[in-house]
């Protein structure tokens, strides 16, 4: 079990296995990309009450979804990170973090693009969007303290403790947002929710959740080999694979 | 129970030490309580002096204010005891460390949370709060100034060996400390609308529970990483 564990998390052996697989999963997000956005732009029907604006969804919540999702894997692999103190792990949640922030900022301006025909304005404080960005200022803060302490180990060990701390947080950040929403609005906003949507739409809808899916393990296997030879960058396995012209 | 009473004495300890220094300096401690009174002023020169307007955003004023009174005093919470070796011997003395950031954390709200509190319903009747709301907003600001006591150790443990970490502590704690902002500004928010500010005080109360239990962990652990990277 632990020999797995530490051929699992040795570096040369990822190295490996991520060279081998990000390329497919790679092409399989862009075919996905491709069948979804094909699918969500074309196929799906209009939305009797908006229209075709609401195609937008087809984006947003997809990147609304992964900027959670990442910050949860974040967390996660933080906390492996301060437990077992695998450095593979931090690896992992310092790639994911701008990666992260990109699908957070997409989520805010494809939500402002839909509200302003659907609401009226470009920015309306509505639960939803106002703790998508506090979780934007959430991951801003993590990579501000990264880039801030000198020692790599301690930024390291800093910025998981951090991710911990945010991802206990963020529920209560959301309930609060939300029951402050409720107090100082009422409720006319009317909004196309999730379970309501036609099978037709939501299939599409799926199918992007996916393609975002994999584009992040993409993403995030071609982000970790540059940090891992970054940090391994004095190691034999590294120097080795340079002369082989193996990158 | 030999184990609790020895457990309290090094609290006890930790927190009279912390507040002779501070006594010994005590002007700069109350520069956050200057900062707090003096930017609820700027409201009213900034907006204009009409009653009702200045009623009507008092609650939010006020909260901000404190909250940032609150955020300026964590700067360079752990620094001195940092340069001077103090943080290297709580590490190393063998009692649990977390309790050590406690009594650090308890005399720091002492010394600046518990004045702003104090001042508050003045800046309320500045602000043509309604005397109805003073109270709820005493109590709001008293637990909520010690939630973001603790939350901010942890913001202030993690920028120890940052230079000029007051920007950073900033970015790392205003996020955090959204939830105490909203509960407190809504509970005098409510009393001022006559309703109950029940609700928004019990949450505001089961987050002091809550990081009264967690935050030390956290404050402990940052404090390490801090000690260990040696500069």
């Amino acid at each position: 079990m632990f020999k797995w564990i530490h051929k699992f998390g040795s570096p040369p052996f990822v190295y490996g296995v991520s060279k081998a697989i990000s390329p497919w999963i790679g092409v399989a997000s862009l075919i996905l990309f491709a069948w979804g956005l094909y699918m969500g732009l074309v196929k799906a029907p209009p939305d009797y009450e908006q229209g075709e604006v609401y195609r937008i969804i087809y984006v947003h919540v997809p990147a609304a979804w992964m900027s959670m999702f990442v910050y949860v894997v974040m967390a996660i692999s933080s906390a492996i990170f301060i437990i077992w103190r695998l450095k593979l792990a931090d690896v992992v949640a310092e790639s994911s973090a701008l990666i992260g922030a990109s699908f957070t900022f997409l989520a805010l301006v494809t939500g402002s693009i839909w509200g302003r025909p659907t609401w009226g304005t470009w920015w309306e404080w509505d639960a939803r969007l106002t703790s998508e960005l506090v979780l934007l200022f959430l991951y801003l803060g993590y990579m501000a303290l990264r880039a801030a302490i000198e020692h790599p180990q301690s930024a390291a060990r800093a910025a998981a403790i951090l991710a911990i701390v945010g991802v206990i947080n963020i529920p209560i950040i959301h309930f609060s947002v939300e029951w402050w929403n409720s107090l100082h609005q009422p409720a006319t906003i009317t909004r196309a929710d999730g379970p309501k949507m036609h099978i037709s739409m939501l299939i599409p809808l799926f199918i992007m959740l996916g393609a975002f899916q994999l584009y992040y393990f993409h993403h995030l296997l071609v982000k970790m080999r540059a940090g891992m030879l970054m940090r391994d960058r004095r190691a034999r396995w590294v120097s080795e694979r340079v002369e082989g012209g193996r990158l | 129970m030999k184990a609790n009473t020895e457990l309290f004495r090094v609290f006890s300890t930790v927190l009279r030490r912390e507040m002779r220094v501070s006594f010994a300096s005590w002007g700069e401690g109350l520069n956050p309580l200057l900062f707090f009174v003096m930017v609820v002023t700027l409201f009213p020169l900034g907006v204009g002096p009409e009653a009702k307007q200045l009623a009507a955003i008092a609650p939010g004023v006020i909260w901000v204010c404190a909250l940032l009174a609150m955020l300026m005093s964590l700067d360079g919470l752990f620094a001195s005891d940092h340069r001077d070796g103090t943080l290297e011997q709580w590490v190393l003395s063998g009692q649990p460390l977390s309790l050590i950031a406690l009594a650090k954390v308890c005399s720091h709200w002492l010394r600046t949370g518990l004045p702003l509190v104090l001042m508050s319903p003045l800046l309320g009747v500045l602000m043509n709060l309604p005397a109805a709301t003073l109270s709820t907003l005493a109590i709001s600001l008293l637990l909520g100034t010690f939630i973001l006591s603790l939350v901010g150790a942890i913001g202030a443990a993690l920028t120890l060996t940052v230079k000029q970490g007051g920007v950073l502590l900033a970015l790392l704690v205003l996020p955090l400390s959204v939830p105490v902002l909203i509960f407190g500004a809504g509970a005098v928010q409510a009393v001022a609308e006559q309703r109950s500010a029940l609700g928004q005080l019990s949450l505001l109360a089961a987050g002091v529970m809550a990081a009264l239990a967690l935050a030390p962990i956290g404050i402990a652990a940052a404090l390490r990483v801090g000690v260990a990277s040696g500069d």
